[in-house]
């Protein structure tokens, strides 16, 4: 059987993925054993520290949120066939937009920050987009390439200014100035005593309304056309009169402005002011979350959940149990991406092989009931 | 006669930080040479390193250690290979994967094993490389001008440090003057060719990916056994991008690279000591603005506004053989 079909929808999307994401923790389990630790144990505090009570809710959901605009910007640059893995310079360099507003402004109300921070930061993280989507589309540099380096450049520019141009007079330490009034985010805490300490905020309803309006966009509009046939088909793009260049900037742009909101969650929603590294790597989950969810929104948030819970739970995890420090979070992050981006072939090809051999079997059957 | 020492010294601590950068980005040469794009080079380098500084914290053997780094280089480079050209996978996102599993395993195994905080120990007597001197070192020490040349910047070093230079010569030789080389740029250019020629496409590109791995081990070797004592937490420090853009930065010619890695690590060793100093027209350069200038420069050859970087033409895509 040379000839196999393509997988039925619902594997593709679903059974493919689980596959991957069960081998990505089997071999995470051995590295535990590895260690001397019990797998099974290790897993029952994970899941208990990131859904087992109302703070590790809230902290998985901030998590999440973070993992979602990651992802979203992955997936918008996906679609348009650009693998931007800058979305954690995109989000660092974000936060002076974040924190300029919300310093300007602390004296007025959240209602008006939110929106003009999400503005600046958008524009910020946009333009550290719109800049390798630029030099791919009219000068044909490799957006990989010129991601990487804009995530150095961003990180180099972030500590020149926060040691010479943010930090107040007098303090040593190379941070801004906090926020105290108006330019926090509230968090749910302050309605809902369920969330403990954990710092979820408004964001998360950002992060909903931006994953719909992902889908709109890319679906329901004739720019996602545009970009999603571009994706697939630069050529045939290019002769249904689409501007290739065009869609790519405008693409970038979308995606790096949407890693700027992890400025926003992380800048005045948790730190209330900005520091060395707040991304903290959250830029490049987005890629194993993007690739997870299948570059789509609801693929999306539930890796992001996923994630979340991850995160939360790997905290938990390294406090219980000694032996497990929290890169072993990385460590599953690393494999998923290796499984679910990389070696997909290891479970696609066996698959198609069975789904095929279970058409041939059935097609003989019908064939009976009608003679 | 300050100002010469100066620079001696100056040329002398590029000389150090050139090495990993060298051999990381000669180890791209040949993967991506061969059509295999290699983001994986920091990920590589920073198993190498941990590899390296746990064999020969636990044996004592430097050269235990060095072969320990080299080997887990290499079975990284077969986890890309297996991912990127037998199951066809992205090379990119197998690069990334492997940074990321370097990155997590260094530390969790280095803690659970060591209870140092990700690092290892220092290592113990005769796990580290130290430098040799070159004859008449001592002699000619005190000759004006060559003295000084010879005995700090040419002599005084380990011997990965001339491993690392004598590479750059092999690899061109290897790369250009053999039947192997041209099999391997080959199949980096028109793979399809090549396998018309009754060549395996797949095994050559594994046994340049292979080859990429066991020089990044040698880089990470290098970083931890024999430029500093021990494993650190994330040593490596983005130095496998630095050596990303250098490979580019060169056109992908081993010479260009040697030249490339130079120039990085000149920046690197002189933003050491230009920090806080007051230069003369310019002012004060920032620390960052050093730092960041590799990057800078690779961004804008790529854009094509100085020269043009362009890359194995069958590079990023998977061979698939036409039944």
């Amino acid at each position: 059987m040379s000839i196999r079909k393509p997988l039925p929808r619902w594997a593709d999307i679903a059974l493919l993925p689980a596959l991957n994401l069960t081998l990505a923790f089997v071999i995470s389990g051995l590295v535990v054993l590895m260690v001397g630790e019990n797998p099974f144990e290790a897993m029952k505090i994970l899941l208990y520290g990131a859904f087992g009570y109302g703070e590790g809710i809230g902290y998985t959901l901030h998590f999440a949120t973070n993992f979602v605009f990651a992802g979203l910007a992955f997936a918008i640059a996906s679609h348009a066939g650009q693998f931007n893995i800058g979305a954690e310079g995109q989000a660092y360099i974000a936060g002076l937009g974040a924190i300029l507003v919300g310093l300007w402004l602390d004296q007025t109300h959240w209602l008006l920050v939110l929106p003009l921070a999400m503005l600046a930061a958008g524009a910020i993280g946009g333009l550290w987009g719109f800049i390798p989507g630029y030099l791919a589309a009219k000068r044909g540099s490799h957006v990989v390439i010129t991601t990487i380096m804009f995530n150095f450049i961003a990180a180099a520019i972030m500590v020149y200014i926060l040691n010479n141009v943010l930090k107040p007079v007098g303090s040593m330490s190379p941070e801004s100035a906090s926020v105290v009034n108006a330019g926090k985010i509230p968090q749910l805490r302050e309605f809902w005593d369920f969330f403990g300490y954990a710092p979820v905020n408004i964001m998360l309803f950002i992060a909903i309304i931006v994953l719909i309006g992902t889908y709109i966009l890319l679906w329901r509009t004739e720019l996602g056309y545009k970009i999603r046939t571009m994706g697939q088909n630069p050529n045939a793009a290019l002769y249904a009169g689409i501007s290739n260049s065009k869609i790519i900037m405008i693409a970038m742009t979308i995606s790096g402005a949407i890693a700027g909101m992890i400025a926003i969650n992380e800048v005045l929603g948790v730190q209330n002011r900005l520091v060395i590294d707040f991304v903290f790597g959250y830029g490049f989950v987005g890629i194993a979350v993007g690739l997870m969810g299948r570059n789509h929104p609801i693929g999306i948030a539930l890796a992001a959940i996923l994630f979340g819970a991850l995160y939360q739970g790997g905290l938990e995890l390294a406090f219980y149990m000694p032996a497990i420090t929290r890169e072993m979070i990385i460590v599953i992050q690393a494999l998923v991406i290796l499984f679910t981006g990389a070696m997909e072939g290891l479970f696609r090809a066996p698959l198609e092989t069975f789904f095929t051999m279970l058409d041939l079997n059935k097609k003989p059957k019908t064939q009976e009931q009608e003679g | 006669m300050d100002i010469f020492n100066n620079l001696i010294f100056l040329l002398d601590s590029m000389v150090r930080l050139t090495v990993p950068l060298l051999l990381a980005a000669l180890a791209g040469l040949y993967s991506e040479r061969s059509g295999v794009f290699d983001i994986g080079l920091e990920g590589k380098m920073l198993a190498g390193a941990f590899g390296a500084a746990s064999i020969a914290y636990l044996t004592g053997n430097m050269w235990l250690g060095m072969f320990a780094g080299i080997g887990i280089g290499i079975v990284m480079a077969l986890i890309h290979g297996i991912a990127s050209i037998t199951f066809r996978g992205n090379q990119i996102i197998a690069g990334v994967a492997i940074n990321f599993l370097a990155a997590g395993l260094t530390v969790f195994l280095g803690q659970s094993w060591f209870k140092q905080g990700g690092n290892t120990p220092a290592l113990p007597e005769g796990g580290r490389f130290l430098a040799i001197e070159l004859p008449f070192a001592d002699a000619l020490k005190d000759v004006p001008i060559i003295g000084p040349i010879y005995y700090e910047l040419i002599s005084g070093h380990n011997i990965i440090v001339y491993i690392a230079f004598a590479m750059v010569p092999f690899t061109y030789w290897l790369l250009f003057k053999t039947r192997f080389g041209l099999r391997l740029r080959a199949v980096g250019e028109n793979p399809k060719a090549v396998d018309t020629a009754g060549i395996n496409v797949n095994l050559m590109r594994f046994k340049a990916v292979l080859i990429c791995g066991a020089l990044t081990g040698l880089a990470g070797a290098y970083l931890s056994i024999a430029l500093s004592a021990g494993f650190v937490k994330n040593m490596t420090a983005g130095m496998g991008f630095i050596a990303l853009a250098a490979l580019i930065f060169a056109k992908w010619r081993p010479l260009y690279v040697l030249y490339a890695t130079l120039l990085f690590g000149f920046l690197n060793a002189s933003q050491i000591r230009l920090q806080g100093v007051e230069l003369p027209i310019i002012g004060e350069v920032p620390v960052q603005a050093i730092q960041a200038l590799p990057y800078i420069l690779t961004v804008v050859l790529l854009a094509g506004f100085i020269g043009k970087a362009v890359g194995p033409k069958a590079g990023g895509i998977p061979y698939v053989k036409e039944r």
